[in-house]
């Protein structure tokens, strides 16, 4: 059987994980009795093999399993999103909407590549006619406030996360049927940035970048995780369209805002007085807490690929 | 009813409270959250903060299946029997103790039906305001005096509190499809009347006591 890129991929994901919770089972075995971090780690590393699992079962299918797996995810993302925001009963049509009919037409318009509309359809038409029903509504109690919400809401969990199904759309020259492999170069890269800052930052951290907002978030991590996450992306130049810098310099521009995504939504949690965003995700919180920064760093990646690379 | 028709109505109960609560999660991913009180086979009564119809089919869904085939909610008859549909749902499918909130002469005492429930060995969901919340500044109205009663009539059973979040927003007065968002339940440490105790003092004090779960009075104090 001849092995192609994908396999190569999956084979490295397994090594990798194998040699995480094969660590983790080393430190537990140490301890005497295991830490609440260490506890929390071989959740996390579990919960990985989870993820990986459920995103390679579901690239095994293309665009229709990206687009369908992308759909879920936007669901989980929006209802942590809309539960944590202060909302009235008078808001009950625009929710429902952004459930019933944003969610599934934002991803009709990934999968019929319609990609004039596809960029245009949350911020200009929802973002005119979500506030016109609010306001048809007649409540004025915290109205701007209440639309505010809303909006980020959309934007963040269905338009910003839509981009990651949306990069199988895009015609590069030379790279046809492979680019499922871009959404793997973003993930690995952004959510690689992730475990490495959480990496440094546990070994290495002392000046936190924001300590009102995350003490966890410290400049050693923030600066160990980029460089060595940008050297990941080079070094998987041969999944991608880019040689070798160009992989590192897109890898460290998006993990720069895979990382402010992270901040933002930090932000967000310690106003509205809560740790994590949900509980789906065992170890990590809910699924916003694991997707932060990608919804950031999507959006970015694919329009620097659009638009350097594509005819 | 012959036998077989009791057979086939305890499945067809059995199905609707697994597709209620297979529902109730995929809509609020509905979590319980045992803070002093954990599933047991013991008879209870339940009794919850009320905003919206899908109240009692989250609570209930939050239960061991066992428990929950032996727990039977408490609705208002005027709402619930007003329609054949509502009967059938209230009665065929969900098993839902009807009382009358008007009491007269040719209807059974609310109080004398529930007793009767205990009797049989079922626990209870009850909804001490007696009617649906519709204030959005107001968390808990007053309680009315059925769970005085009840505490005074049946002391060997554990009265349990546990505070609802956030299903009125799902499921608002008047709306029919549910707004998919993350709903909690909290399950109080059991309580019970203290021999004495004034209905006044007893129902201000389970009513601090559901109070005191709501997880964002905590954070915001």
């Amino acid at each position: 059987m001849m092995l192609n890129d994908f396999h190569y991929l999956a084979i490295g994901l397994i090594l990798v994980l194998s040699t995480a919770s094969i660590i983790s089972a080393l430190l537990s075995r140490r301890a005497a009795t295991p830490t609440p971090t260490l506890t929390n780690l071989t959740q996390r590393i579990n919960a990985w093999w989870v993820m990986v699992g459920v995103l390679g079962f579901a690239m095994l299918f293309g665009k229709a399993g990206l687009t369908i797996l992308f759909v879920f995810i936007s669901f989980f993302s929006l209802r942590e999103f809309v539960t944590l925001t202060p909302t009235r009963q008078s808001d009950y049509w625009v929710l429902l909407g952004m459930f019933a009919l944003i969610i599934p037409i934002q991803y009709w318009l990934v999968w019929t590549e319609w990609y004039g509309l596809f960029t245009i359809f949350i911020p200009v038409y929802c973002f005119l006619l979500m506030p016109a029903l609010t306001a048809l509504s007649g409540d004025t109690e915290n109205f701007l406030e209440r639309v505010a919400a809303q909006q980020w809401a959309v934007m963040i969990a269905v338009y910003c996360m839509s981009h990651v199904p949306a990069l199988l759309t895009l015609p590069v020259p030379g790279y046809d049927g492979r680019n499922v492999l871009l959404v793997a170069f973003l993930m690995i890269t952004v959510q690689g940035s992730d475990v490495l800052q959480y990496i440094f930052g546990k070994l290495f951290g002392k000046r936190p970048v924001a300590p009102r907002i995350s003490p966890s978030k410290t400049w050693e991590g923030l600066v160990g995780g980029l460089a060595s996450a940008t050297l990941l992306g080079a070094a998987l130049f041969w999944m991608t369209p880019f040689n070798p810098w160009q992989a590192g310099l897109i890898a460290f521009l998006s993990c720069l805002m895979g990382f402010f995504g992270g901040l933002v939504a930090s932000a967000i949690k310690r106003d509205q007085g809560v740790k994590d965003w949900g509980y789906l995700i065992g170890g990590h919180g809910g699924m916003m807490d694991r997707a932060d920064s990608l919804v950031f760093s999507a959006p970015i990646f694919f329009h620097i690929v659009r638009y350097f690379w594509t005819s | 009813m012959s036998e077989d028709t009791i057979w086939m109505n305890k499945l067809v109960k059995r199905a609707t409270g697994s597709l209620l609560a297979g529902i109730a999660w995929a809509v609020t991913g509905v979590r319980p959250i045992w803070a002093g009180a954990a599933p047991s086979n013991r008879q209870r009564i339940y009794f919850a903060n009320h905003a919206s119809h899908g109240d009692f089919i989250l609570l209930a869904s939050c239960l061991p299946r066992e428990e929950r085939e032996q727990t039977r909610a408490v609705a208002a008859a005027d709402y619930w029997g007003k329609t054949r549909l509502r009967r059938l749902i209230a009665n065929d499918l969900l098993s839902t103790v009807l009382i009358e909130r008007k009491v007269t002469e040719n209807v059974k005492h609310p109080m004398q039906v529930m007793l009767d429930v205990l009797e049989q060995g079922d626990s209870l969901i009850i909804f001490p305001e007696g009617t649906r919340n519709m204030d959005e500044s107001e968390k808990l109205l007053p309680f009315r005096s059925g769970l005085y009663n009840l505490a005074l009539a049946r002391p060997d059973i554990e009265l349990i509190p546990c505070w609802i979040e956030n299903m009125s927003r799902v499921l608002p007065k008047g709306k029919f499809l549910p707004v998919p968002l993350l709903c909690r339940v909290i399950f109080g440490p059991p309580m019970a009347l203290i021999s004495g105790e004034e209905r006044h003092a007893f129902l201000a004090r389970s009513r601090e006591a559901l109070l005191s779960l709501d997880p964002r009075a905590k954070s915001s104090q």
